[in-house]
């Protein structure tokens, strides 16, 4: 798994609640059966219009927007699909930092499978970055995983919560199956108790 | 019995507490797996994950697969002609073959929806930890057993150990008490539960359904109102098994042979008295009217005799805007009386409604009626056997004989990955489980309704009270 620890990026807001993994990444690219490529695919639906060309005024099409890695969005960001398709899609058109009010748990853990930080942040604190990023031009922020807090050029400074085990994972970029087998042992005991 | 030493606990503590391979402080729980469903689109990626570590599957007997998102539902005899579609199904094929692993494939009569074969196959049991790359894997839950949908990383992850790292949810219990009234269905009550508790009000929550309302549903109703719990917010939905579900499964190809010493195991699992839930909400099955969304996601829902809601009627800002966009998609302006909504095309089907017990409700509204000149209507049955059902109780001919177009099993319309899909700006009443924006199709506008309120609407061309129905 890929390790994260500290990123400074560029911030692109988001302002829709409930964005679902169905229009991060629509079905008709599901098909494919490698894990990469998937990025220039994200948020299709929303990206082109209807003739196939890139709709201008879309959130992630404005020039001020290119090269953004931060990705800020209201609330219940990434329900529905448990397609993992969707952040191996933002994570392959850049992002590595999501910050919404709150994720769907399947998306949310998602992510941190595939070395992204979804951060989780009070409704006024995500109210007040949305301000920050209508501010200031290419508006910036650092999250870091070590002392779990993220940072502006604007003097803000937030603390954010990160279950220590992910906290660990993550920094470290430890896979998951390789953990589990070192407890391989438990497994095969558990096994023999429960077979009937 | 509890004790001071065994406090009581619910149906969900129960699971858990027994599928603990492995808890420590400060890290995830390992939990074992009982049974792993698999299908086309979810797991390519993690067969090729387990080849490049060179590790094997651990238990290819608890692991199950099918084909079921991207299969055409024409004719089974013909190529498939979507040449990536055919690339994914044969990738799972040759996985299932390289790692020995039971696969039902297209020309199987138990091919289906994999929600709807696991419990018809008798594979979905009390008790058990049932995962799939789905996330309505949360439909298994009705038999008692926790089920919850996994990303393909945690697919990987349980073919290699057949447990998978997890934080214990909280339990929320959803309680609904008296009965239902007549014409309204397992779908309306979980479509008013969802816009009651809002999309992410189960986020965080293994949800309990209870009460006398639910204790009367079937099996298959269950199975509905467990499948959307997801909708809600919560990856995992269950409910208590008692003699329903031990008369459902008694007799099915793959329930244990002593099957009686099983359902003695199974009567231990249901929530203690005194138990203690995180959080409980109480309804009313009386206020419960059949329900229609008439927005971008399950939560924006409204009584079929009520009028779509305008942005104003919000008062949160965040909602607001919510709402007018999804009028917008769905080219409403709000105001408008539910039972005007004219419509195009009407799709029965997906793991949420393609049972027997669907088709049957479906049927005895299409009976002797014709499908509306405007609408064009399918039925897509959710696996290979329940068509077979169907066709032996002659639904097939009630359906065909009212204009609605008879398909093979498969996920079809609900997510369009096959050709059966919406045009921009179509309207439909699907009984699938997902209203966003374009899941049946880009542009396509869809109203999650009951299979009952379904068929009424294709005949009538517009949506009506199934309760005046004649
Ligand atoms: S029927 Fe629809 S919701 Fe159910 S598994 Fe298939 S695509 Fe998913």
């Amino acid at each position: 798994m890929k390790a994260f620890t500290k990123h400074t990026g560029l911030v692109v807001a988001m302002d829709r609640a409930n964005v679902d993994t169905d229009q991060i990444i629509p079905k008709q690219f599901l098909k494919r059966i490698e894990r990469t490529g998937f990025g220039e695919f994200l948020f299709w639906d929303w990206a082109k219009l209807d003739d196939g060309s890139t709709d201008p005024e879309f959130e992630l099409n404005r020039p001020e927007a290119a090269g953004a890695s931060v990705l800020l969005a209201r609330r219940n960001f990434g329900c529905g699909s448990s397609r993992e398709h969707a952040p191996w899609a933002l994570e392959d058109y850049g992002f590595r930092v999501i910050i919404a009010p709150s994720f769907a748990d399947i998306f949310y853990n998602n992510c941190f499978k595939n070395g992204m930080l979804p951060i989780r942040l009070s409704e006024e604190m995500v109210d007040d970055l949305f301000a920050r990023a209508a501010q200031h031009d290419s508006y910036q922020l650092t999250a870091n995983l070590e002392d779990c807090t993220l940072s502006d050029a604007h003097s803000l400074s937030v603390s954010f919560e990160v279950e220590p085990f992910r906290q660990n994972c993550l920094l470290n970029g430890l896979d998951d199956i390789g953990l589990t087998l070192e407890h391989e042992d438990k497994i095969t005991a558990y096994e023999a108790a429960h077979s009937k | 019995m509890p004790t001071a030493a065994n406090p009581p606990r619910t149906l969900f503590e129960k699971l858990w507490d027994n599928h603990i391979v492995y808890a420590e402080e400060g890290r995830q729980t390992i939990l074992y797996i009982d049974l792993h469903l698999v299908h086309e689109v979810t797991s390519a990626q993690a067969f090729e994950g387990l080849r490049l570590a060179n590790r094997p599957v651990r238990c290819p007997a608890k692991t199950v697969a099918t084909a079921d998102h991207n299969i055409p539902t024409t004719d089974r005899s013909l190529p498939i002609v979507d040449v990536i579609s055919k690339l994914q199904i044969d990738t799972l094929r040759n996985n299932c073959q390289q790692f020995d692993i039971t696969h039902y494939d297209l020309n199987d009569p138990r091919q289906g929806i994999v929600h709807v074969i696991g419990p018809e196959l008798g594979y979905t049991q009390p008790g058990m930890t049932i995962v799939c790359g789905d996330s309505h894997t949360s439909t298994h839950g009705a038999f008692g057993a926790l089920a919850f949908g996994i990303g393909t990383s945690e697919v990987e992850h349980v073919l290699a150990t057949q447990t998978l790292l997890q934080v214990k949810p909280q339990t929320l219990e959803l309680r609904v008490d008296g009965t239902l009234r007549p014409g309204v269905t397992a779908k309306d009550l979980v479509l008013y539960l969802i816009g009651k508790i809002t999309t992410d009000g189960g986020t965080g929550y293994c949800v309990e359904y209870t009460g006398e309302a639910i204790r009367a549903l079937s099996m298959e109703n269950r199975m509905t109102v467990c499948n959307m719990s997801i909708e809600g917010g919560a990856r995992a939905g269950m409910i208590a098994p008692d003699e329903t579900t031990f008369e459902y499964l008694r007799g099915r190809q793959f329930v244990p042979k002593d099957y009686e010493s099983a359902v003695e195991r199974w009567r231990q699992l249901p929530t203690d008295d005194n138990a203690k839930y995180d959080k409980s909400l109480k309804f009313q099955a009386a206020d419960i009217a059949p329900q229609v969304t008439w927005g971008t996601n399950p939560g924006l829902v409204v009584s079929v005799n009520d009028c779509v809601p305008k942005p104003s009627d919000y008062s949160d800002a965040t909602e607001q805007k919510t709402a007018a966009s999804a009028l917008e998609y769905m080219g409403l302006t709000g105001g408008e009386r539910i039972t005007d909504i004219q419509l195009d095309r009407v799709f029965i089907g997906s793991c949420t409604n393609a049972r027997i017990e669907d088709l049957r409700a479906a049927a005895d509204i299409a009976r002797g009626h014709k499908v509306s000149e405007h609408v064009q209507a399918m039925i897509v049955p959710g696996s290979g056997l329940v068509k077979q059902q169907a066709e032996a109780e002659g639904l097939d001919r009630v359906f065909k004989e009212a204009g609605f177009d008879w398909r093979e099993a498969g996920c079809s319309m609900c997510l369009a990955m096959n050709p059966d899909k919406l045009s921009p700006g179509e309207r439909c009443a699907s009984t699938s489980n997902r209203n966003f924006e374009g899941r049946q199709g880009k542009g396509g506008r869809t109203h999650l309704v009951s299979p009952a309120m379904a068929a009424a609407a294709a005949i009538a061309g517009h949506f009506v009270d199934i309760r005046d129905w004649k």
